[in-house]
């Protein structure tokens, strides 16, 4: 790949992506190649993982050992862990959560697909969609990625046939729009052999679409701020209280949706007191309009009571507050989550007390039914909750707004992360809740 | 950026929008959220200084965020006792410039108190984290900012931007707290602190492009000037009072840049003739060497070298 000029490198947008897939899968030879491809695999990167292979007795470099970075990992030949990837090419930069495939670290996908704007979902073309396909999917739609890629993987191993990546491609798609996933693309690779991945393949000729890498470069980072409620969580005021600004007032936070502009009457929540924007800083510089996900701070015509935690809306566009809020949940912590748990809930900049009054049921991923009221959840388990907390809140529904309408749940003990939550209904069409005794669960 | 746009839609046509960032815009957005919200959240927090690129553009970003008031943490430089001159003079001007407060842990006196022993191969590195830990402890630090990169080392790839340290400073890889959304966790007893990364998700190159675009003054080591240079592990250190040249190794005249600034005993110079930050940047790009690769011997002593160093406390 030739060098990147510098007028490249300053035009370029920045796509957040996320990969899952099962082990075996050639994640990581995907990811692999990828990286080396693109030039960011440098050579003392590359000696160091020759020098790893050889010493344990590999005749080939072991191209995970470029992804595999702690200790625990190299020994057990598994990622534990979500690691962050950076490659560029001219006309994009990306940031790779590269997420495990192995089950027990299914919580490590949801902590990849929370910040992406696509997740690439891996399969191998001899198995086509398995269960942890399907899984895989409905983490994607239950957290709303925008765009996902079906890989369709190891095309060599199945003689290149058209019909096998086509039978694949639909079983994947009827599963996925079902689901509510809003944009499939499925794309036939062989990683291990680079067909697809960042040349287009001289064995399928039948394929028309844009390689693996060319998809990246350019799926569009969509904001469409026409359908967006325009959100400023505050984070902090600031109040230079100096000789040269002695009156500057100003609320700091990073616009988590749509728009604002200056002269646009504006509510604060939870205390509904409403004023007018009288000026808009981003970072020194007045502006006129500001959008997401720049970091502002606004200035208001009126003098009111403001403080990190509120959430600065157009007077026009308020989410209503509320006490209780129902979520589907993804528990990430090794204890369980039960009724009755006494947590703290993060939503934007606000922490406040809470308690989980019901866990009505828990989602079986495998056919998307319901199991009713499980009594709990224990790591990786995907849930409905509902939620007092000790204040009311402004959210908004996690369909129309990732940033306002998704918390966490923290333990006020030890300060442990322990749930994901996502309000309102999680998909397009739910299934109606099965009732089966003998449902002993799943974990993956 | 003051320009006002009349249509509020776009990406229909597969294009971006007007309203996609653009990476740096995007990058520097995310550090500036970062640093309000250990504002919003701690009592004391701190930014390692260093006086080297990362920890510049950290202060840069931290000025910023919280203009037009001054920035409400203080400065920490762990002080090795081997450092380049210049950047020392850089970080004092800077300081003052600023109207900061610097706190500093010297390694220097922990060895002259005789808590610390010099190691054999005279590097210093290493002892950097009682220094560090035992001022965090001291100073109350609750949270402490560090300029650390995921693209630097792929330990630092698994490192969280909120990360959770014991009362010994202890880093567990295996018992990380999962990040979701921008909903930092920054909960902590006492005794603990944790660790924040700004930079984590820049590239050595963002921070260059970075550092012209916004015109950010350097040290002048960081570009190319002729020194008097020594080979050793196949990298050109600076002859000094910290113990090098030794016997067998001969001082030539060259004409060297640094890509890292850290202690003189391990941080090795590039030969370059890169003056200006364009020219700095189109190596960097060209380059076929991690920034680490090129110019660190510490985290060549072993495949787990940061990972290591990390779990002890290390930033």
């Amino acid at each position: 790949m030739s060098t990147i000029t510098t007028e490249e490198l300053s035009a370029t947008t920045l796509l957040r992506f996320a990969t899952a897939g099962s082990v075996d899968d050639g994640k990581s030879t995907l990811v692999g190649r990828l990286l080396h491809d693109s030039k960011s695999v440098l050579t003392d990167q590359l000696e160091a993982v020759e020098h790893a292979s050889r010493n344990r007795g590999q005749d080939a470099p072991d191209l995970a050992l470029l992804t595999d970075g702690l200790r625990a990992e190299r020994e057990q030949g598994i990622t534990i862990d979500v690691a962050y990837r950076y490659f560029a090419t001219p006309r994009r930069r990306f940031i790779l959560a590269d997420t495990p495939g192995h089950v027990q670290y299914t919580r490590n996908m949801v902590t990849g697909a929370s910040t992406a704007e696509l997740t690439v979902i891996l399969v191998d073309a001899r198995n086509g969609v398995v269960e942890q396909t399907r899984r895989h999917a409905a983490i994607a739609a239950l957290l709303r990625v925008p765009h996902v890629v079906l890989a369709v993987n190891k095309m060599d191993l199945v003689d290149y046939q058209e019909s096998v990546f086509a039978a694949i491609a639909e079983e994947f798609t009827a599963y996925a729009l079902e689901l509510g996933v809003p944009e499939i693309t499925a794309i036939p690779i062989s990683a291990l052999a680079g067909d697809n991945v960042v040349d287009p393949s001289a064995n399928m000729d039948w394929y028309g679409g844009p390689t693996f890498l060319e998809h990246l470069e350019t799926v569009p980072v969509s904001h469409d701020l026409s359908h967006c409620h325009a959100r400023l969580p505050v984070q902090y005021v600031i109040r230079p209280q100096s000789a040269e600004h002695p009156d500057y007032r100003g609320y700091a936070g990073q616009i988590a949706a749509g728009s604002f502009r200056v002269g646009e009457s504006v509510t604060v929540l939870p205390s509904g007191r409403t004023s007018k924007i009288s000026g808009i800083d981003l970072l020194g510089e007045p502006v006129d309009i500001a959008w997401t996900t720049q970091s502002v701070t606004l200035l208001l015509e009126d003098d009111i009571d403001i403080s990190r935690g509120d959430l600065i809306v157009p007077a026009k566009d308020a989410p209503a507050t509320t006490q209780d809020i129902e979520a589907t949940v993804c528990h990430v912590a090794d204890a369980a989550l039960t009724v009755g748990h006494r947590v703290l809930l993060k939503h934007g900049t606000r922490t406040v007390k809470a308690i989980v009054k019901d866990i009505p049921s828990r989602l079986t991923l495998d056919d998307l039914s319901l199991h009713p009221h499980p009594g709990q959840l224990v790591a990786n388990d995907i849930g409905r909750v509902k939620i007092r907390t000790a204040e009311p809140l402004p959210v908004d529904s996690y369909a129309d707004s990732r940033r306002t309408g998704s918390f966490i749940l923290i333990d006020p003990n030890d300060g442990t992360t322990l749930t994901a939550g996502m309000v309102g209904e999680s998909f397009a069409s739910p299934e109606p809740v099965k009732d089966e005794a003998d449902d002993d669960g799943w974990d993956f | 950026m003051t320009t006002t746009v009349a249509t509020v839609k776009g990406g229909e046509d597969g294009t971006d929008s007007p309203y996609a960032l653009s990476h740096l815009d995007a990058l520097e957005s995310e550090a500036v959220h970062i640093f309000r919200e250990v504002a919003g959240e701690f009592e004391r927090p701190v930014i390692l200084f260093s006086g080297g690129k990362d920890s510049i553009v950290m202060l840069h970003l931290a000025l910023k965020a919280f203009a037009p008031a001054a920035i409400p943490f203080t400065l920490l430089h762990v002080d090795t006792g081997h450092n380049f001159p210049e950047v020392i003079e850089y970080r004092d001007r800077t300081v003052e410039k600023h109207n900061l407060r610097l706190h500093v842990a010297s390694v220097q006196d922990y060895i002259d108190r005789g808590v610390l022993k010099e190691r054999p191969d005279g590097t210093r590195n290493p002892l950097q984290t009682v220094p560090l830990t035992e001022k965090i402890q001291s100073e109350r630090f609750d949270a402490v900012f560090g300029g650390g990169r995921r693209d630097e080392e792929k330990a630092r790839a698994k490192e969280r931007v909120f990360s959770l340290r014991d009362e010994f400073s202890q880093w567990d890889p295996r018992r990380q707290r999962p990040e979701l959304w921008n909903l930092y966790n920054g909960r902590h007893a006492p005794g603990e602190h944790v660790r924040v990364f700004p930079l984590s998700n820049w590239t050595e190159l963002d921070v260059w492009q970075y550092i012209a675009r916004e015109g950010i003054e350097l040290p002048d080591i960081y570009f190319a000037h002729e020194r008097d240079v020594f080979a050793r592990n196949g990298m050109w250190l600076t002859a000094g009072e910290w113990g090098g040249p030794k016997d067998g190794e001969t001082v030539e005249k060259r004409l060297i840049r640094y890509r890292t600034v850290g202690d003189m005993s391990c941080t090795g110079a590039v030969d370059s003739d890169a003056v200006t930050l364009e020219q700095v940047i189109t190596e960097i790009a060209a380059s076929r060497l991690t920034e680490r690769g090129a110019t660190r011997a510490d985290d060549k002593m072993s495949e787990a070298a940061m990972e290591d160093r990390k779990r002890e406390g290390y930033f």
